[in-house]
């Protein structure tokens, strides 16, 4: 079937088989590997994208459930060359080791900042429950979104 | 530490944090086949029949590859890292629930998986053997009656330490306290699972694999033996790897089914598991039933130490441990305690399971041992009615001991423990904490406080002891300098997280008066780098960063003699200091190594002994392992109505030596610390009486999250390895080995009211409450 995704501002046509994973869309379709697959059964987050405005686990969402609507994933944080403050948060505070659950968890970061723009540690670790990370031990994680949240664009 | 030691930013996250990295499964090649691995369903049956006829006809399909098929290629076995073999493909059984029985390569991923529903497999159910403690029964069913005269399931036994002296210490103890208990099976479950793509071009012969392994070097000489396939023909290639943890360490039998489909299909083959076959079919973790025995004076000096393992290596002994220890380091099991005499036994056996048995960060079993060491000693504690913490300092090997030779003859290089230990007992607060308790007992609430202190040996290793069928366990490092002083270096060892391109040119800067940010680091490609075992048992900086620390000053070295020329002096007059090369007393006229490394390019007429560029290249074989150790406190409430655990705080003090980048250490100590947690809590690859693995996803194999961690709270100590080039020590896997049995002390500290002396992991909060009812389980069996 065709569907229409924008993924980072761009349209996307594309004849899919109905069952193809959004994850599988973005990843063997578009070639955006930034989103990593990690579990199939909606516990780990290295999937985690934005649907429209809401982090959603692209390993459980049909990509035709996708078509028509708007798609965020970790490449489309860094707006004209400048990073995400949550990206930059992750590498100033090592929030990151082997990095493949980063990406998910940037995504889920920047959607905690968008509504709760000054967060408490404990408001992070409850955001972040639904994914995993199996270098970090979490704490770094969160101080990176800490870090995040004192260093907003000021736009 | 001065100069490019310290906290610098890791290299490797500009691309990460930008969603570039590339692991195995981004990678696309122009006519890219996908395969797919059939499994069994069953843990013990015998292969009746096999039809692929309706996948073959798949309009997608382009092979499918069966046992039978393999084996006239004399690759339907393949030799493990134990001295056993494993199936690649099943042949005549299958022997444990997940086993790979054949390979689909399809055009793509989807399709794969349609067609391995097409394949039927007639199966004929076999006992199955679950419980270890029943696997050398009389009329268990022999689950390896492939090899020859294998009448039983019995795989070793090995046994270290001296039975007299410790039996003799015993006797003469006022007390001696004994428990089993149950190191249950774990899996290290990185998040990328295991992976493959095969590329062999039928021109050149030239075979390309890009794979998620710790250790290409030697999965390329291991393609060469298994596949006999020219060695300079192959070329592994590890990309970015999502984290290992020790699962990425042996060759699984897709990756070599992925070789032979693109060898029969003239494409590139990619396999990717999923994550049910990472958790039911990969390198697992532990499964080690011990009793413990420790005998000590009523006044709370340890005298001995005794253990009796029976160690579960499921259906293949597939143990990837270098030693020629058939329990790896097991036999360190008597930690960091000044004791008399110890011994210990351990009998291996197969079972209906996934093979592996070495792997999750263990330090080769050193895991186990300490798991074992600190509960006996905190219930010795409980038994005296000593504080644990007091009973620990009385007994810690003092800094004079060292180096210090232990009853099974591990020469440990050097320490200050009780230091460590104090360092962690002020950041706790102590004292405190035990107050706190002991009023919040009287108001029937269960607080608990637990401690733990390891002693590792790692970074294997000297190569009387170690190798791999046969590779002594050297690091290689090959260090170019260009004209303008900016260098490449390259190195064996393989990152999965650690930050090897940060801290590797860190360490040659260091040498070299370099900013890390002119050091490049080349790592993961056979092709490019020189041979060396790779990474795990927490060996990069012991073995590879001893490596680059000497090639560097070898470089050092060549510079000299360049630096004399260029300042008209002799070599012997010149010292190297504030990273220039200057003659004695006159550090203004210095060269650094830019300058003398144009200078070596140019047309500079250069003296005897160097041929025109500064490069150089080594190989390091560590005269012994590395030593680190470190002093852990956990505390934890409890809720005896539910038997829910809360970590509330976690104080880790470790001493790994000098510190090249503090911010990656700290990093790594806390990755260790939440496993300690899911471990202690919360994770098990359990199995019901059929055999069917009740792990099998993450829906069921429960992983630590951010709200089950605490914010950690760490500290150091900095004892120098005296042996090391630079005095680091290995430190990947302190936490992940230390941190579980503070824990779990925490946690029957917590229920000692309750009378409760032990329950296995994880404790759960079924298991604890059961714990508290007088109940404790059996954790590695379902409950029926």
């Amino acid at each position: 079937m065709q569907i229409t995704v924008t993924v980072n501002g761009t349209p996307y046509s594309r004849d899919v088989e109905p069952r193809l994973l959004l994850i599988h869309f973005l990843r063997d379709e578009l070639r955006l590997t930034g989103s990593h697959w990690g579990c199939d059964t909606s516990n780990c987050g290295a999937c985690v994208v934005w649907l429209d405005d809401t982090p959603v686990k692209s390993c459980t969402v049909l990509s035709p459930m996708a078509d028509g609507r708007r798609v965020l994933t970790v490449e489309g944080l860094e707006q004209a060359g400048v990073l995400d403050p949550i990206q930059q948060g992750f590498a100033e505070c090592h929030g990151l080791q082997c990095g493949f659950c980063t990406p998910g968890m940037m995504l889920t970061s920047r959607w905690l900042l968008d509504h709760n723009p000054d967060p408490s540690p404990e408001q992070i670790r409850e955001a972040l429950s639904g994914q995993i990370c199996r270098c970090t031990g979490y704490e770094n994680i969160v101080r990176s979104v800490l870090w995040a949240s004192k260093h907003e664009r000021s736009t | 530490m001065a100069g490019a030691y310290g906290s610098f930013p890791r290299k490797e996250d500009a691309r990460f944090i930008r969603g570039k990295g590339t692991f195995v499964d981004d990678i696309q090649l122009p006519g890219m086949l996908h395969g797919a691995i059939l499994r069994s369903p069953l843990a013990h049956a015998r292969i009746v029949s096999i039809d692929t006829a309706a996948a073959e006809g798949h309009p997608k399909v382009s092979a499918v590859i069966t046992g039978q098929m393999l084996e006239a290629r004399k690759l339907a076995w393949m030799p493990t890292l134990s001295s056993d073999v494993q199936a690649v493909l099943a042949t005549d059984k299958v022997r444990f629930q997940g086993q790979e029985v054949a390979f689909v390569v399809a055009e793509d991923r989807y399709s794969a998986r349609d067609a391995l529903e097409l394949i039927s497999v007639e199966y004929e159910p076999l006992p199955v053997v679950v419980d270890a403690t029943k696997a050398l029964d009389p009329g268990a069913a022999v689950i390896r009656d492939d090899l020859e005269g294998q009448q039983d399931n019995h795989i070793f036994d090995w046994a270290a330490g001296d039975k007299a002296a410790t039996d003799a210490v015993f006797a003469a103890a006022d007390v001696v306290v004994a428990q089993d208990m149950l190191y249950p099976r774990s899996h290290p479950a990185p998040l990328e699972t295991c992976g493959t793509v095969a590329d062999m071009d039928p021109v050149s012969g030239k075979l390309t694999v890009w794979s998620t392994t710790q250790a290409p070097h030697a999965h390329r000489t291991l393609y060469a033996m298994i596949a006999d396939l020219p060695e300079h023909k192959i070329r592994i290639v590890s990309p970015d790897i999502g984290g290992g943890f020790g699962n990425k360490v042996p060759i699984y039998p897709a990756y070599i089914c992925a070789v032979v489909g693109s060898i029969m299909c003239g494409r590139p083959v990619k396999w990717v598991e999923d994550r049910s076959e990472n958790l039911m079919s990969t390198a697992f973790a532990r499964d080690y039933h011990m009793h413990g025995e420790i005998a000590a004076t009523k006044d709370g000096r340890i005298l001995g130490l005794r253990a009796k393992v029976l160690a579960d290596h499921g259906a293949f002994n597939g143990s990837a441990q270098p030693s020629k220890f058939p329990a790896g380091f097991f036999h360190i099991f008597t930690g960091s305690y000044d004791l008399q005499a110890a011994d210990c036994e351990v009998t291996g056996v197969y079972t209906n399971k996934a093979p592996g048995g070495v792997a999750y960060a263990c330090s080769f079993r050193v895991t186990e041992a300490v798991y074992l060491v600190e509960r006996m000693v905190d219930m010795l504690a409980l038994e005296l009615g000593m504080d644990p913490a007091e009973l620990r300092l009385k007994n810690l090997l003092r800094p004079e001991q060292f180096p210090y030779t232990t009853p099974t003859g591990w020469e440990y290089d050097s320490g200050d423990y009780a230091n460590t230990l104090r360092v962690a007992l002020d950041i706790a607060g102590y004292a405190d904490l035990r107050r706190e308790q002991a009023e919040k007992r009287e108001h029937g609430e269960y607080m608990g406080i637990g401690l733990s202190f390891f002693t590792e040996g790692v970074g294997a290793g000297p190569r009387q002891q170690m190798d791999i069928l046969g590779l002594g366990m050297a690091d290689g490092a090959h260090l170019r300098v260009h004209p303008t002083g900016k260098a490449v270096l390259a190195i064996s060892v393989q990152t999965q997280g650690q930050g090897h391109e940060t801290t590797f040119a860190q360490i040659v800067a260091q040498e070299l008066g370099l900013s890390p940010d002119d050091v490049e680091v080349v790592h993961g490609d056979t092709d490019r780098t020189p041979f060396g075992l790779g990474t795990y048992g927490s060996r990069s900086t012991p073995v590879s960063g001893a490596a680059a620390a000497l090639v560097a000053r070898k470089v050092r070295e060549r510079a000299r003699i360049v630096a004399a020329a260029m300042l008209e002096a002799s070599a012997d007059d010149l010292e190297w200091a504030n990273g220039t090369w200057h003659v004695r007393g006159d550090p203004e006229q210095g060269k650094t190594i830019a300058e003398i490394a144009m200078a070596a390019h140019s047309s500079l007429e250069l003296p005897e002994g160097v041929e025109g560029h500064l490069d150089a290249e080594t190989v390091y074989n560590p005269p012994s392992l590395t030593h680190p150790y470190g002093a852990y406190i956990c505390v934890t409430d409890v809720d005896p109505g539910t038997g829910q655990v809360s970590v509330r705080r976690f104080i880790a003090v470790d001493d790994c030596g000098v510190r090249i980048n503090p911010m990656i250490v700290e990093g790594q100590v806390h990755g260790g610390l939440a496993d300690g947690v899911g471990m202690a809590l919360m994770q098990v690859i359990a199995f019901d009486s059929d055999g069917n693995c009740l792990g099998g996803s993450f829906m069921d194999y429960l992983l630590p999250t951010s709200v089950e961690c605490p914010s950690w709270e760490l500290g150091e100590t900095v004892t120098p390895s005296p042996h090391h080039p630079i005095g680091a020590k290995g430190v990947g896997e302190s936490a992940t080995v230390g941190s579980p049995p503070a824990v779990v002390n925490a946690v029957m500290d917590a229920l000692k009211p309750y009378g409760v002396r032990h329950a296995d992991m994880p404790l759960t909060p079924a298991n604890v409450w059961s714990a508290i009812q007088g109940h404790p389980v059996r954790t590695d069996l379902a409950i029926t």
